[in-house]
């Protein structure tokens, strides 16, 4: 009887053996998605982080964007020292109140609150030390974003603004107006006003979602797909008459004007609409929709921001993204801005900085390194790069064509004492007939060394890009030119 | 180094386990709370060590005057584990921890009654029916009380909850353990083989055949797969080693499989529980009453874990204004808590001495002469050890969560005296056994 009672214990240690992997399973190799991606029904982190002393979040200059401040039974409660000026780009936290993260807050949750690996809570532990959240340097710049948004909001009622230094994308500026102010996200009650809020819909930022019809500003892409191609120079001579149709409907220039043979710098600086559509459908959707990947359209942006609060840029029909190569896309259209295009500003910015950084398109971020809470840093955000989106001969071409806009063409309210800018304008129709667009510009300076690009946008004004949106990209580049940011 | 002298050294690790144990909560709590007090709390903790080792001192001299020759791990790994459990259950909630002690003076006054008062536990034979029927009894007792959970599990008396499974297992490995020694030899000469497959004698099957039905009963009325799974698989391994054959487990365990399947079919409770393990962090099935909701705190309090744990007194037990967290964390979800604050090393470890047990038991069972006493110890420590998996399988959605006791870890009464009477009765027959070798 003694084999049977040997076998019954093998028996009983493959069953522990069985509870020990279960327990492996859930300790060791779902951990991480446990604990960190289940937070509507797993609370315990929250909860802990609630008694830990979040990090600070600073602008580029060491201001206080967030902080913590220790209250009742040591938990801390979150505040935001400028108020709604950085809502946007970095969020709330309000642990404390239930009511969850946004933003940079979000993103960046896991150094803020301090959270490391288990062997080094263990070594912690032995030491005595306590958990404590790490800070996080951002390259915001308060003063140009006060600026960009108060411009903003005086010339309309909604509008983003995105600037970045194109040879590291670090986000120098970011605006979504109208804004809210993260310190008065208190009660769910509150949240609940501002997600209802339809009319302003404050709680959405406009620079990274649901984008707008970019407008002329558009033409910036097919003309890099049009000389990085080979197919066109920068001195190639289009025809720019009035009417000519696209997919079988005439488009018409701004008050019908009519250019005849033009050269590409011409018609970037005069935004001829008919050049740049017969561009776009002599390149074809394949070639189009390939430029456009390149710079950043049809997925989402690569920046160190919630995903689910951002939107891919590109052609979208029922409110559902249709690759460009689709056939409901009228090529020549999309190819000036027009058609069924949705952009938001950081994807503009894009578009500005990939030609400014000749070419080379680098991926965008606002955290600009980490640090523990003596200053040593811990983190560094090394520039990377995002994708060769065209060579530095066609960078050169189209920066050309840019230059002309500021010095002779639509932007030339961009022009900056001493300083050559490149740009683009842009104005898309909103509302046929009633002369309300939705208006641009993307720029970039100094152009022949670019330390800044940027992309404003204002919705519903009457009015167009180069009047209303290109003074504001001026001065909020020359703040930060001023500042030597980047 | 005698025997008895090797068990009273290997306590000491015990008792010192419950010192450092109370400390490092004391402390944790002290710097939680950032005041004083911590000499009183010192003062505690040593005297929670000494109360502890007094007593296993107490039991340890009961069984060198009456068992002198019985195994020496035993009783100090359930030591181990005791202490464990009190340190855990303290940390929880310190006026629990004080009731587990004094459940534990109660039961290792139940162990040295049952080791003095049944000097030759071979008596039991004689009343074995006697014995069955009470097992019956006390297992059919709590659906005359109302459910918790959607089980039939406990009995209220006044302000106690007695749960009658406990000391039912006892009752059920004794009957069977004695049974099968009378009919092990007709179970095994008059089987034939049939279709590959030995089949036993239908006549002498048919006692199984009862069992079988008796856990299909069970389950249908009980309405608790843990408790179920523990007595059947406690006979089929009895079953097992009184007859040497595979075939006899093997075609027990596709009736029971086959019996639950139909079951499953027709009881909502049951379907509800096999549908929050399969995938508990489905919404729905989180959000709903009965749900999965304490499965899935469960496991996601064994992630927050990790490797190492989060340290004692570390683990997160209530939400602001005193909302548990994890449902049951003194008794189902313990071993939940345990990997929370120690981690899967803590975990690995409770096992382990658990295994150690369970490797003393069978030991215990071939040594012993006869074949009673071989099947009781076999018995006894294959109850205990599916009880172990039955509770740690269910908070480790290895299966499908029943809610039995963490054996010696788990705060109850019930489950620490039966357990205390089940460990007399290992030593019982260890001792005869040795005492003969």
């Amino acid at each position: 009887m003694n084999q049977p009672i040997t076998r019954l214990f093998v028996v009983v240690m493959v069953l522990f053996a069985g509870l020990a992997g279960a327990t492996s399973w859930w300790t060791v190799v779902r951990a991480d998605e446990l604990n960190t991606q289940m937070t509507s029904q797993n609370k315990r982190e929250l909860l802990r982080g609630l008694k830990i002393r979040r990090g600070i979040i600073r602008d580029a200059d060491g201001g206080v964007i967030a902080r913590s401040v220790r209250g009742q039974e040591g938990v801390y409660s979150r505040r935001y020292p400028k108020g709604e000026l950085f809502g946007h780009p970095v969020g709330y936290s309000r642990a404390e109140l239930n009511l969850g993260q946004s933003g940079l807050e979000a993103f960046r949750n896991e150094p803020l609150s301090g959270r490391k690996n288990s062997i080094a809570t263990f070594f912690d532990q032995l030491t005595g030390a306590r958990r404590e959240g790490e800070d996080v340097r951002t390259s915001l710049d308060a003063d140009a974003q006060r600026q960009a948004a108060e411009l903003i909001a005086k010339a309309g009622k909604s509008g983003s603004a995105v600037a970045m230094d194109p040879r590291t994308g670090a986000v120098q500026v970011m605006v979504s107006t109208p804004g809210y102010d993260p310190g008065a996200v208190r009660s769910s009650k509150a949240l609940a006003a501002l997600n209802s809020d339809e009319a302003r819909k404050p709680l959405v930022n406009r620079a990274l979602q649901f984008g707008e019809a970019p407008g002329s500003t558009m033409k910036v892409v097919t003309a890099t797909a049009a000389v990085d191609s080979g197919k066109y120079r920068v001195d190639s001579s289009v025809n720019g008459t009035n009417n000519v149709p696209i997919s079988g409907v005439p488009l018409s220039n701004d008050f019908n004007e009519s250019f005849g043979q033009v050269d590409l710098v011409t018609a970037m600086a005069k935004s001829v609409n008919t050049v740049w559509a017969q561009i776009a459908e002599d390149l074809g959707k394949q070639t189009m929709r390939k430029y456009m990947r390149r710079f950043g359209f049809e997925k989402k942006p690569e920046l160190d921001y919630p995903e689910d609060a951002m939107s891919a840029s590109g052609e979208y029909r029922n409110g559902r993204l249709l690759p460009a190569t689709s056939r409901f896309v009228d090529v020549g259209r999309m190819g000036i801005g027009q058609d069924k295009l949705s952009v938001t500003a950081m994807q503009m910015a894009q578009v500005a900085a990939a030609v400014a950084n000749g070419g080379t398109l680098m991926k965008p971020h606002i955290t600009e390194r980490i640090t523990d809470r003596e200053g040593r840093t811990t983190e560094e955000i090394e520039p990377q790069v995002q994708s060769e989106v065209m060579s530095q001969d066609a960078a050169a071409q189209v920066r050309t064509m840019m230059e002309a806009v500021v010095e002779r063409g639509t932007g030339t309210a961009a022009q900056i004492d001493g300083i050559r800018v490149a740009g683009k304008t842009g104005t898309a129709e909103t509302q046929i007939g009633k002369k309300i667009n939705d208006v641009w510009f993307i720029a970039f300076a100094p152009s022949r060394d670019p330390r800044v690009a940027i992309a404003v946008n204002v919705q519903d004004v009457p009015g167009f890009g180069g009047e209303i949106a290109a003074p504001i990209a001026r001065d909020v580049m020359e703040t930060l030119l001023r500042k030597g940011r980047g | 180094m005698s025997a008895r002298t090797r068990e009273l050294f290997a306590l000491i690790p015990a008792s010192l386990l419950v010192t450092a144990g109370f400390l490092a909560i004391f402390l944790s709590q002290e710097s939680l709370k950032g005041v004083g007090g911590q000499d009183e709390l010192r003062d505690v903790s040593l005297t929670y060590g000494a109360i502890f080792l007094g007593l296993c001192f107490g039991a340890h001299l009961v069984i060198r005057f009456r068992l002198k020759h019985a195994d020496p791990y035993l009783f100090p790994l359930v030591a181990v584990l005791a202490c464990f459990g009190l340190v855990m259950i303290y940390r929880i909630d310190d006026e629990l921890a004080r009731q587990q002690a004094q459940w534990f003076v109660i039961g290792l006054g139940m162990f040295a009654a049952t080791i003095i008062g049944l000097p030759d536990y071979r008596v039991l034979e004689r009343y074995r029916y006697l014995i069955a029927l009470a097992g019956i009894v006390l297992l059919v007792l709590p659906r005359a009380f109302p459910p918790t959970n959607g089980a039939y599990l406990s009995v209220r008396l006044g302000s106690l909850s007695v749960q009658p499974a406990e000391f039912a297992k006892l009752a059920i490995v004794i009957f069977l353990a004695s049974y099968l020694r009378d009919t092990r030899q007709v179970l095994v000469l008059g089987a034939r083989r049939f279709l590959f497959v030995t089949l036993p004698p239908l006549k002498h099957f048919g006692p199984v055949l009862v069992i079988w039905g008796a856990a299909m009963v069970l389950l249908f009325f009980i309405q608790d797969l843990g408790s179920s799974v523990m007595f059947y698989g406690g006979f089929l391994a009895i079953l097992y080693v009184a007859t040497s054959r595979l075939s006899f487990p093997v075609i027990g365990l596709a009736l029971f499989a086959a019996g639950s399947y139909l079951l499953y079919q027709v009881r909502p409770t049951i379907e509800s529980r096999v549908a929050a393990w399969r995938d508990p962090f489905d919404p729905e099935l989180y959000e709903r009453v009965g749900g999965s909701y304490q499965l899935a705190q469960s496991l996601f309090a064994q992630a927050d874990g990790g490797v190492l744990g989060q340290g004692f007194g570390q683990s997160v037990l209530e939400l602001q204004g005193g909302k548990p967290v994890l449902p049951a964390p003194q008794t189902d979800f313990i071993y939940a808590v345990i990997v929370n604050e120690l981690g899967l090393a803590g975990g690995l470890a409770l096992l382990l001495v658990y295994l150690l047990v369970v490797q003393r038991g069978f030991k215990v069972a071939m040594l012993a002469r006869d074949s009673f006493s071989k099947l009781l110890a076999a018995g006894l420590t294959s109850v205990f050890a599916l009880q172990v998996f039955v509770i740690v399988g269910g908070v480790t959605k290895l299966i499908p969560l029943t809610g039995v006791t963490l054996p010696f870890v788990s705060y109850g009464g019930s489950s620490v005296m039966a357990n205390f009477i089940l460990l007399a009765l290992l030593l019982l027959v260890s001792d005869r056994a040795r005492r003969e070798a």
